[in-house]
């Protein structure tokens, strides 16, 4: 494999494993979370910081980034069980906007000159570059969607599927909305901390900008588009928006026209995505053998 | 002190701008239930539509018209094609539909018009007032001007004619409101025409006050006016205005004076997330 093909491999798998993250959030538990590229900043800048100037390795921060993570999502988590559908979004909109700001003005944080000389990963003494980098983000990927694989199958996640279908009556039969959807937020934003941790050590530079609204909208589009609520939806998404750059290449100035009005189409004829409920490969399937199942 | 009186003045001159908009927005929401994001690439698109008129035509008033017709038009069109296929979805999918809206609009102004930032030469018909040692520009005059005549008017709109009875009727209930004989359609239509149009004159004002249009001057309004609707209380008109008067002043006082170390786009949002913890239904909501 070229690097070329090897970089952009690493890069849509960074993004998948941010993506299923937000699909627990979204998809499994149904709280629209708008501010998932402010816990991928979170982890990043949590790496970047034990890296440099507590000069941690990689393996040794990752469990503390985790935390971190982890910490966030449960605080940040909290206005989910105060407001809930449109407003929680925009809650965590404003969460985006105001981590940003934070991460932009506090000195602590680098400012606006961000964070630069993050070490490599090192794994057995050697520095994990191009192709071993790619083979640890895929371990990583498989490691989130076997987690998303049990977390479906799991008590909790069938509490999360109940909550999203109908909280009244979940929580009538006993099923906790405060437990359930915090631990989707927990188990949601410590995959972004991962993703943004991985990026912060693959790049070796990160600063606010990278962790905007944008990036927000960009995982989201991921989420939609794969179909949300499916395990492979996410990875499919990310699979597509990561790959469809490269491939219009020449076309890069109409490149972000060309996501939005995909994203428009998407939600307006297929809210459920490629992989999503009722979803349009079967539709087409029935269509073209009436009586298949 | 009159550094504070310039200071204030500027910030009423910014909280009716944020006023003007964020009105479209608590109209969309109190009749749809649906976060009009897409609402900020309307204001851009009136910002653009006035400066081609005006310069056409070389008439400042023959620009407010012709951008108010654009929004308008822009405004049926997001409403049929968009929304309301999507109403009996979960709100989220409105709202990313919105998101998606804007971002598109966006991108076609910036495709169309180029990213550079385009200036407002307008002429004002009159000169700046001088009160004391306290200079008001003729730009801050239009401003107040047009806030408050329009205010006026869609609050004669609202109470004192059938089409704002058939208004509230309809945004407290689609369905009754219907089978009272109202076509709720063709009134969330007018919504969005209302709406659109105020828009389309925020975008000239912002054009004029600040000299400068460019593609991307929605990115900001388009979630701060969402967390004003919250903070005035949700569809309540009248909370919208007070919300985003105090923003203004609040945005241009605290930032411009006091030197707080904060972005000052952080403000609106820090002020919401405030208001849904401890006041849900906001400044002038109901419960």
């Amino acid at each position: 494999m070229s690097s070329y093909v090897i970089t952009i491999g690493t890069v849509i798998a960074l993004y998948a494993i941010a993506a299923c993250g937000l699909n627990v959030i979204i998809g499994y538990a149904g709280q629209v979370s708008l501010g998932h590229a402010a816990f991928v900043g979170i982890g990043a800048y949590a790496a970047a910081l034990l890296a440099t100037k507590a000069a941690l390795s990689f393996w040794a921060a990752l469990p503390i980034v985790l935390a971190i993570s982890a910490i966030f999502g449960l605080l940040l988590g909290l206005p989910s069980l105060r407001v809930r559908d449109d407003f929680l979004a925009i809650t965590t909109i404003g969460i985006n906007f105001i981590v940003e700001a934070v991460f932009n003005y506090v000195p602590f944080f680098g400012g606006a000159l961000g964070i630069g000389g993050i070490p490599p990963i090192m794994l057995f003494g050697a520095k994990l570059k191009g192709l071993g980098f790619f083979y640890l983000c895929l371990f990583f990927l498989f490691i989130v969607l076997a987690v998303c694989w049990w977390f479906t199958r799991s008590w909790a996640g069938l509490a999360c599927f109940a909550l999203r279908e109908e909280e009244s009556a979940a929580s009538s039969v006993g099923i906790s909305p405060v437990r359930f959807k915090l631990l989707a937020f927990v188990v949601g934003t410590c995959m972004a901390g991962l993703s943004g941790a991985l990026n912060a050590h693959y790049i070796t530079f990160i600063s606010a900008t990278d962790f905007s609204f944008p990036f927000s909208i960009l995982l989201m589009c991921m989420v939609v588009i794969g179909g949300m609520g499916a395990l492979w939806g996410p990875v499919l998404g990310a699979l597509i928006l990561g790959a469809l750059p490269e491939i219009f290449r020449p076309l890069v100035d109409y490149r972000i026209l060309f996501y939005t009005v995909g994203l428009l189409l998407m939600i307006r004829f297929q809210p459920g995505g490629l992989l999503g409920e009722n979803m349009i490969v079967r539709r087409i399937f029935a269509r073209v053998f009436p009586g298949a199942k | 002190m009159e550094l504070f009186f310039e200071q204030l003045l500027n910030g009423i001159a910014m909280g009716s701008i944020y006023a003007l908009l964020t009105l479209g927005l608590a109209l969309v929401y109190g009749i749809l239930r649906i976060l009009h994001v897409a609402h900020a690439s309307v204001y851009t698109v009136g910002a653009y539509m006035g400066l081609l008129f005006y310069k056409l035509t070389g008439s400042l008033l023959i620009g407010a018209v012709g951008s108010m017709a654009a929004c308008a038009l822009l405004g049926i069109v997001i409403e049929r094609f968009v929304y309301y296929p999507l109403l009996k979805y979960p709100p989220y999918v409105p709202l990313i539909g919105s998101i998606a809206v804007m971002l598109s609009i966006e991108e076609l102004c910036r495709l169309i018009a180029g990213p550079d930032v385009l200036i407002f030469p307008a002429e004002l018909p009159f000169p700046a007032i001088h009160l004391g040692t306290i200079h008001i520009s003729s730009a801050l005059m239009t401003i107040y001007g047009v806030t408050a005549v329009i205010l006026v008017l869609l609050w004669t709109i609202t109470s004192h004619t059938s089409l704002g009875v058939a208004m509230r009727a309809t945004s407290q209930d689609m369905a009754i409101a219907n089978a009272m004989g109202i076509n709720t359609h063709s009134i969330i239509s007018i919504t969005f025409v209302i709406g659109s149009a105020i828009a389309g004159i925020a975008g000239i004002l912002v054009g004029i006050y600040f000299n400068q249009v460019y593609p991307t001057m929605g990115y900001v309004p388009a979630y701060k006016t969402l967390a004003l609707i919250v903070v005035g209380g949700l569809g309540s008109v009248p909370g919208a205005v007070v919300a985003s008067l105090l923003l203004g002043v609040a945005e241009t006082l605290l930032i411009g004076l006091a030197e707080i170390p904060l972005p000052r786009d952080a403000l609106a949002f820090i002020a919401m997330i405030g208001v849904l913890m401890w006041r849900s239904e906001g400044l002038l909501g109901s419960r």
